[in-house]
């Protein structure tokens, strides 16, 4: 039996004898009044007990995905002569942010197959179950979202854009632009051969205001009323202190 | 500098939001408009959400309104007693207002509507403004030609009369409640302080002279703005306190010099620029829903069934 296992061991092993070891240059990113976006460095080697095995040559694919959420995508038509929203389609889940890059174009480093079963590629991450039966075209409602993403640098495809060495080192950069929403971003690392993933390997990357912008983000939530009231408090002793001002540098 | 607003999740530039401010602002202690109309769209084109931008937009008018009114206050050209009329009946049209607007919501289309009331008020106004004002400009340049008497219509002839003795009136109170009322109605729909319609309501239906017009309307508006600041933090959670000291701090600066640049104007030329000024808005609004949008698809927070 022991024997058995053992050989079923062996047999299993050399498939995943090619393994990740992950560093990151931050594993938190805080949003604090001056954030103007952060660069994540993911960069890490390929640990292997056996020679490279024969095949295709090793690629590398790193994903980054901001929290999910469901959102509604409008579309305009013209109605006597304006331009009014029609149609809506509620996507199920779509991430806040993602970003692919990779070590080699997305087709040669990852089969459809593959794509489909990990959910790598963009339109993979979205889902949404479908739109109700009046509206036309609902596809072109996701291809919307991706577009409308990927044009203010929420989406990024960043194809052939991670160094890879000898097969063994790799190195990719993520850009998170300066809007960014808070949240648990989900890193995903995989190494491809002919297109079939060998290994996976996922972290967190924590997202979240700090200092001044925590506590306003925190009172406006809990404390509402007095959040608004100390908003007019500032409007209000603002407007005077311009007025006082005012006057004296007039004399 | 770029600057991260903790409730609207942008990082914006700080001195391109001073700017802003400052040009409202001036404009706003001008013709005693609290600027929205001007401001809202905007913030919506250098990328604040609309949500945001609407509630926080409230905030900066509270300031800029409040710095105008005491410069207005200490040249005495606000009629407090008129002005407490048009809040009366402001509070009941604004509460009136909200619930037009979640039952409109509930239909659906809110934002269409929105764009429509702006242009189609913003269009009527602005224009009767221009010929009125541009009249009055060529009058003032024939001399001899006799001034139009005021006539003495259904504004004189109801009852609860009550003296306004800043604007120089005797007129019931029914006239400037239903204007408040009118007003608070459609600042609540549009998001707005609702100066841009009660300056010319107070001139043209109300007979005020020009010049205690903009104090009282400033004085006016602080209150609605206030109560719908309010409304605001506490239910939607979309007031960006980041956002409004910016817009404030260049918006109470500016109030100060818009207060003196309309001091030393002329009522009427005072009247055709912030004609001219609406118009231009109305245009734009109107082009953007008579034009193919680049973009027809939008976003939108889902969950709004």
């Amino acid at each position: 039996m022991f024997r058995l296992i053992a050989a079923l061991f062996l047999l299993v092993t050399p498939l995943q004898a090619e393994e990740i070891v992950l560093g990151l240059s931050r594993d938190e990113v805080a949003i604090t009044a001056t954030f103007n976006g952060s660069d994540v460095m993911i960069f890490g080697a390929v640990k292997r007990d056996a020679p490279a095995p024969a095949g295709g040559p090793l690629e590398v694919i790193i994903t980054l995905a901001g929290p999910q959420e469901p959102i509604l995508v409008r579309r305009k038509e013209r109605v006597l002569g304006i331009w009014v929203n029609t149609d809506a389609v509620e996507v199920d889940s779509a991430p806040s942010f993602y970003a692919v890059a990779t070590s080699a174009p997305m087709n040669e480093a990852l089969s459809s197959v593959e794509d489909l079963r990990y959910g790598v590629s963009i339109p993979r991450v979205i889902r949404s179950v479908g739109a109700p039966d009046t509206v036309e075209n609902a596809e072109t409602f996701t291809e919307a979202l991706i577009r409308i993403r990927a044009g203010s640098g929420l989406y990024q495809i960043l194809e052939s854009e991670v160094d890879m060495e000898e097969e063994t080192l790799f190195r990719g950069q993520i850009t998170l632009p300066a809007a960014l929403t808070e949240g648990d971003y989900v890193a995903r690392i995989f190494l491809t051969r002919d297109g079939i993933v060998v290994d996976e390997y996922v972290t967190d990357i924590a997202v979240y205001k700090a200092g001044l912008e925590r506590w306003l983000y925190e009172m406006s939530r809990n404390q509402p009323f007095w959040y608004g009231i100390m908003s007019l408090a500032i409007a209000i002793s603002a407007g005077w202190l311009a007025s006082a001002a005012f006057r004296i540098f007039q004399r | 500098m770029q600057i991260y607003l903790p409730i609207a999740e942008v990082s914006v530039n700080a001195f391109l939001l001073l700017g802003l401010g400052g040009i409202v602002g001036i404009l706003s202690g001008m013709f005693g408009v609290g600027g929205g109309f001007l401001m809202t769209p905007l913030l919506f084109f250098i990328g604040i959400p609309p949500a945001v931008a609407v509630a926080t937009e409230a905030v900066q008018i509270v300031a800029s309104s409040f710095s105008g009114v005491l410069a207005h206050l200490r040249r005495k050209s606000v009629d407090l007693r008129m002005g407490t009329v048009l809040l009366i009946g402001g509070l009941i049209g604004a509460a009136v207002g909200v619930v037009l607007f979640n039952y409109l919501k509930s239909l659906g289309q809110v934002d269409l509507l929105v764009k429509l009331c702006y242009v189609v008020f913003l269009g009527i106004i602005g224009g009767l403004m221009f010929i009125e004002s541009w009249r009055a400009i060529r009058r003032s340049k024939t001399p001899g030609a006799a001034p139009v008497r005021r006539k003495h219509g259904l504004v004189h002839a109801l009852p609860l009369k009550m003296k306004f003795r800043v604007s120089g009136l005797y007129i019931s109170v029914i006239p400037p409640l239903i204007v408040g009322l009118f007003v608070g109605i459609l600042a609540a729909i549009m998001g707005v302080g609702g100066g841009f319609i009660m300056v010319p309501a107070m001139i043209y239906l109300l007979g005020m002279p020009t010049k205690v017009v903009i104090g009282t309307s400033l004085f006016q508006i602080i209150f609605v703005t206030a109560f719908t600041t309010m409304l605001h933090a506490t239910t939607n959670f979309t007031v960006d306190i980041v956002l409004a000291v910016l817009l404030l701090v260049g918006g109470v600066i500016g109030a100060q010099i818009g207060t003196r640049i309309g001091v030393k104007m002329k009522a009427e030329q005072l009247r055709i620029l912030l004609a001219l000024m609406v118009l231009i808005v109305c245009g734009k609004l109107a082009l953007d829903l008579l034009l193919t949008p680049s973009e027809l698809y939008s976003l939108g927070a889902a969950g709004g069934h």
